[in-house]
Order: C-alpha cells, then sequence, then structure tokens
C-alpha cells in the first residue's frame, strides 16, 4: 500500500475483433493491497480485459502501465516476468502429480536432481502463510476438492512472488464452505499486499472480499464502486444498464 | 508410483474437506496405487502354481534361464512405460529391435566392425528411428498409434534389406554372444548384492534425515527399516539362487542397471516429472511452460533406443539374427508386460519397474507352459487372458479412483 501509483493501470484501452468491439475506451486501475472485482454480464468484456492483462491478446489502442511506467505486454511471458500472474477458470493442474509436484511445475528446482525437500518445505510455508487447508502436500491433485484444487492453482501462482494477482471466477461450481476456504485466501493475498483482480458473477462473494467494484457492459466502464458505499442493487442496475440512481458513468442510455 | 514419503500438515483446521485415511492400505489397494504389490502377488500364485504342478519350476536352474528369457523383453518394456506415462503407444518397437540387431550383426559378422562400434551403430539407428517417428508424431499431429504403426509395417521390409539373400546372420562375435552368457563368480554377485542393499540404505535413510532436519514430516524408523529388510531378502534371495546355478548373469545386471537408470531419471528429474506432467494434462504443462513436443519426441527416442538394446541381447542369446527377428509376439509381450504390472494405458501414471515385473510375470508363464509340455496355441491363449484381466483391473482401479472423486 505505497503511495496512490496503482501497481497496474490501464488507460483508454481497445481493443476489437473484427467487426466486434470487445473493449472501448476502457480505464482500469488496481493498487497494491487491494481487491477489485470485475463483474458484467456475459460478452461484457471481462475476459478480453484480463487477456489484455495477461498478455493474452494485445489491446489495438491504449496504454498500459506498470508502476508508473508504461510497458508493452506483447505475450503471456510478459506478463508473467512483469509479475503478473493469472489463473484460468480451468486452473490447468496435472491430476496425476502431487501438491508439491503441481505447484513447482515448470520451475522445478535441480534438473538432474530434483530438491524434493526443498520443494516440499517451500510449499509448506506457501500454503501456510495462505492458511490453506491441505492435509498432505504428498496427495494427487485429483484427490483434492474443487476448493482446494482452487487454492492450489492460486498458491501456484504466487510462486513468482507476483505484485498481481488476477483470478477467472475462483468461486464458480464450488459450495458454500468451499467458497468460504477460497475467499479466504484471497483476503491473504491482499493482507500480504498483493494487487488482486477478481472476474465473479457472484455478488455476495464480491461484496464480501472486493474494495472496488468495477462494471463492464458492452466493453465500456459502467461503474466503478467502493464496495462499501454501494449497494448490490446499484452494482446490478449497472451490469444490466437498468435505471437505479446513477447508472454509472458513460455507459447510461445506450438501451 | 511416486515414493509417497508423507505429509507436511499445512495449517490443518476443523474446517478441512474429507480428509483422507493416510494408511488406508485396503483402499489404496483397490484403486491401483499399490500396484507393485499386485503383481508381486500375482508372480507368487504364478510360482506356486507351476511350482505345484513340476518341482523344477522353481529350481535355480530354471528361474535363472527364466529371468535370461525376460531380459530383452524387460529392455524393451522400459522404453515402453515412457511411452505409455504420455498416454502414447509404440507399436514399432519390435520391427525396431530386429532392424537394429540386424544392423548390428551384418557391420560386424559380414563387414568386420568392431564389436562395440556394431553396438552402438545399432544402438543409434534406434535412437535415430525414435527421432524420425517422434518428429512426425509431433510435427503433423499424426496419432502416435498410426505413426508406430507404419512403423511396424516399414521397418521389417528395411531388416529383410540389411539381411541380404541369406535371411540369417549367425552371431560368433565372443562380445556379442557374451552379453547373454556371461556369468560372475559367487563373490562378484554377493559384492553387488551387498553394495545395492546398503546403496538403498543409505539413500533412504539420508532421505528421511534430510527431511526430518528441514522440518517435514518422514516416515517412521521402524517403516523404512521393515522396507530395507524386504529389498535386502529379495536382493540376496535373487543372488542366492542365481549363484546356485550358474552365478549372477551380466544380461541380469544389464536389465537392472537401465531399470535403475530410468527409475533415477523418471522420478528424480525434471524431464522425468514432465513426463508424468505430459501424461496427466498436457495442456497444463503446456501452460506451465513445458516443451510438450520436446518432452514427446525424447521420449519416443529413448523408446526405440531401449527397443534396440532389447533387440541386440535377444539377437545375443538365439545366437543369431533372421528374418522373424522382433516379429511375431515380441512387441506384444513388451507392451503386456507394463500394462499387467500396472502401468496405466490413459497415461500419467506408472512406473519402470513395472517393465522388469510384467516381464518375469509373462516370462513365468511362457516358461512354465513350456516345462509343464503345453503348446505354443495354449500359451498364447493364457497370456491374452492375463493381460485381459490386468487391463481389466487397471479400468476396475480408475473407476474405484473416480468413485472417490479423484480422476
Amino acid at each position: 500500500m505505497d503511495g496512490n501509483t496503482p501497481v497496474l493501470a490501464l488507460e483508454g484501452v481497445s481493443k476489437s475483433f473484427g467487426p466486434v468491439q470487445a473493449l472501448s475506451d476502457v480505464d482500469f486501475e488496481v493498487r497494491l493491497g487491494e481487491v477489485v472485482a470485475l463483474v458484467g454480464d456475459n460478452g461484457a468484456g471481462k475476459s478480453t480485459l484480463v487477456k489484455t492483462i495477461a498478455g493474452i491478446h494485445s489491446a489495438d489502442e491504449g496504454r498500459i502501465l506498470f508502476e508508473g511506467n508504461e510497458v508493452r505486454i506483447a505475450g503471456p511471458t510478459d506478463a508473467t516476468d512483469l509479475g503478473i500472474a493469472t489463473v484460468y477458470q480451468d486452473l490447468a493442474l496435472c491430476d496425476n502429480l502431487d501438491v508439491v509436484e503441481n505447484l513447482f511445475l515448470g520451475r522445478e528446482e535441480g534438473t538432474f536432481a530434483l530438491d524434493e525437500t526443498s520443494m516440499e518445505k517451500q510449499t509448506g510455508d506457501l500454503l501456510g502463510r495462505l492458511a490453506v487447508t491441505i492435509v498432505n502436500m504428498r496427495s494427487e491433485v485429483g484427490t483434492l476438492s474443487g476448493g482446494q484444487r482452487q487454492q492450489v492453482a492460486i498458491a501456484r501462482s504466487l510462486l513468482g512472488d507476483p505484485k498481481v494477482v488476477v483470478l477467472d471466477e475462483p468461486t464458480a461450481a464450488l459450495g458454500v464452505r468451499q467458497t468460504a476456504m477460497v475467499l479466504g485466501v484471497v483476503k491473504r493475498l491482499r493482507e500480504e499486499g498483493h494487487a488482486v483482480v477478481v472476474i465473479s458473477h457472484n455478488l455476495a462473494d464480491i461484496f464480501e472480499v472486493a474494495d472496488r467494484i468495477f462494471v463492464l457492459r458492452l466493453g465500456r466502464k459502467a461503474g466503478d464502486f467502493s464496495a462499501d458505499q454501494s449497494s448490490q442493487e446499484e452494482v446490478v442496475a449497472a451490469i444490466t444498464g437498468a435505471e437505479f440512481g446513477r447508472a454509472g458513468d458513460e455507459a447510461g442510455g445506450d438501451r | 508410483m511416486s515414493a509417497s514419503g508423507g505429509g507436511g500438515a499445512a495449517a490443518a483446521t476443523a474446517d478441512t474437506d474429507v480428509e483422507q485415511p493416510r494408511f488406508d492400505l485396503v483402499r489404496r489397494f483397490i484403486q491401483g496405487d499399490l500396484a507393485e504389490l499386485r503383481v508381486v502377488i500375482v508372480l507368487a500364485v504364478i510360482w506356486a502354481i507351476f511350482y505345484s504342478q513340476e518341482e523344477r519350476f522353481l529350481s535355480s536352474v530354471n528361474l535363472t534361464n527364466l529371468v535370461l528369457q525376460a531380459t530383452a523383453v524387460g529392455l524393451v518394456a522400459i522404453g515402453v512405460v515412457l511411452v505409455l506415462l504420455l498416454g502414447e503407444i509404440d507399436l514399432s518397437v519390435g520391427a525396431v529391435s530386429g532392424l537394429c540387431a540386424a544392423i548390428m550383426a551384418v557391420l560386424v559378422q559380414q563387414n568386420g566392425w568392431s564389436p562395440y562400434l556394431g553396438i552402438a551403430a545399432g544402438v543409434l539407428a534406434g535412437t535415430a528411428i525414435g527421432l524420425f517417428q517422434g518428429s512426425v508424431f509431433t510435427r503433423f499431429g499424426i496419432p502416435s498409434f498410426v505413426v508406430t504403426l507404419a512403423g511396424l509395417l516399414a521397418w521389417p521390409g528395411a531388416q529383410l534389406k540389411v539381411l541380404g539373400e541369406t535371411g540369417t546372420i549367425n552371431l560368433t562375435d565372443p562380445k556379442i554372444v557374451g552379453l547373454t552368457s556371461t556369468f560372475y563368480s559367487d563373490t562378484v554377485g554377493w559384492i553387488f548384492a551387498f553394495l545395492a542393499i546398503g546403496a538403498f540404505a543409505g539413500i533412504t535413510l539420508l532421505g528421511r534425515q534430510r527431511r526430518l532436519r528441514e522440518g517435514l514430516s518422514a516416515p517412521p524408523l521402524g517403516t523404512l527399516v521393515l522396507r530395507i529388510g524386504l529389498v535386502a531378502v529379495v536382493v540376496l534371495g535373487a543372488v542366492w539362487v542365481l549363484n546356485d546355478d550358474r552365478g549372477l548373469p551380466l544380461a541380469v545386471l544389464i536389465l537392472v542397471g537401465f531399470v535403475l537408470i530410468f527409475f533415477y531419471i523418471t522420478t528424480r528429474t525434471t524431464f522425468g516429472r514432465h513426463i508424468f506432467a505430459v501424461g496427466g494434462n498436457s495442456e497444463a504443462a503446456r501452460r506451465a511452460g513445458i516443451k510438450v513436443n520436446r518432452v514427446r519426441v525424447i521420449v519416443f527416442m529413448i523408446a526405440s533406443t531401449m527397443a534396440a538394446i532389447g533387440g541386440i541381447m535377444a539377437a545375443s542369446r538365439l545366437l543369431a539374427v533372421n528374418q522373424s527377428s522382433g516379429s511375431g509376439d515380441f512387441l506384444l509381450l513388451a507392451i503386456a508386460a507394463p500394462v499387467i504390472a500396472g502401468t496405466s494405458l490413459f497415461g500419467g501414471r506408472g512406473s519402470v519397474w513395472h517393465a522388469l515385473l510384467g516381464a518375469l510375470v509373462i516370462q513365468s508363464i511362457s516358461n512354465g507352459m513350456d516345462l509343464l509340455g503345453y503348446e505354443t496355441a495354449v500359451k498364447f491363449m493364457v497370456t491374452g487372458a492375463v493381460l485381459l484381466a490386468a487391463v481389466i483391473i487397471d479400468a476396475i482401479a480408475r473407476r474405484q479412483r473416480q468413485a472417490a472423486g479423484r480422476v
């Protein structure tokens, strides 16, 4: 939480796929120690925005600033190198490998003599820090519950010590208790000073963890709410474009 | 199976999900986690059945012959295990073994090459074939089944060309023949046995100490001592039986040596970890930055190389290479062996030890039925039935895993 400079800021970002304008002139920013929820209806541009941050798509127009400096994110490795980690909805875990093996997949320690002890110790420290509830770090990931798998995926994204963590629908398809587990981890990320961007459809979850709620509608910013000064109805109105008090800054009146 | 040493409890709270009972042996057995134990039991049952019919089956002479017969299939099966771990298949290993043995035989017996160079040329020919097949498979995205099926058809043709008109080349070179007919003295056998046991004990106990020093959980000392004791009994028993006959065969050292090398590669190196990852979820592996296609090509190169080595050992034992070398049931036995022992056909699960254990199972059936005077027809049918049973067990284990919420 140092200063007021956002760790990541998008200015005037636009992106189109052929005739489809997925993002138009979007300003988005997130600060360290802040959880920003990214919401919007299907097709509102959430995924495109996240993929722009993660380097999967590059923006047609606009600037991306990282820690105040303009950067170019041309590919996923650029994003990773900057310190932006993204956890996609399908998690991309290997069910036949155990927790430690999954965490260090692709960045194992010791090419010709794996240092299992060191990797397991770091895994234990990391999971402990996140208060993750996994009994046996040597159990196969396929044996874990949905919430635990999500936690493993999040923990894996933290290994490179990123500044920004982007979570795509982390609580989709999870039960109540599992959701609580995952939200607990998100709160830990904020306490540790990470900037967190969460895509979600579930407003209850969002209001539980988010500091700010950023609404996209039809590729445009349709509202930027402070979570403790707004109601669910306001957010829903911004998502759908219905009239409820102020319906966002710019997107009002296009229905 | 990776050695599931134990778990460091990471902040266990009352709110945890389904906790796994850690020592639920029966459940793990049914779900196929203890495949090695299963195959050892199968082997014991087979041996007991044949012994009850014919006492000579468990004589030291016959057991020595049995392991010698198992070496060629076992060596080829090591490569097959790696391919199966990827979730792929290599149908060309039999054909490659025949072709590479033929190349070696022609170079040494007809062109006067030194045996070492001849063997190296045969082995490298295998590596090159693997590079070719693996590259076609990854470059064009053709299923490995089809690429290697083409190899299965094509390489025997090359083998006929290499062998020339006579169609048979007798091996007389003492070095090549010696690969399967060298036996070491009793003393050497015991030295190897104690070195092996000492090394295993050392690695196990030092590993435990290191874990404890780092504050990680470690299996209790008693369990490890028991494990070391079991290994010692098996190793000493094997050497005792072999010494009772002609002594420790070089061929067994070669087979066990390759198993140990590839056991290390698959379980203790980054490359081995990546093989399991690609077999488990190739998309996840790709996103983790693993060069998936490179892993695949290297594994196909290893498979063909091991096929060549197995072919050379088979030729050494037969004292000849002919037009039918590597044909017939050789391919199917090499694929059946690891599967019988518990390596999954679905990828991501298996162990190099399955090559050795499965080859012993298959060779025990074959050897025992020969001893009892059954005809080849019955032998084939029984081997087929055992393979089918093994695959059914694998499928049931898989279903049990899924029922228990595991994929």
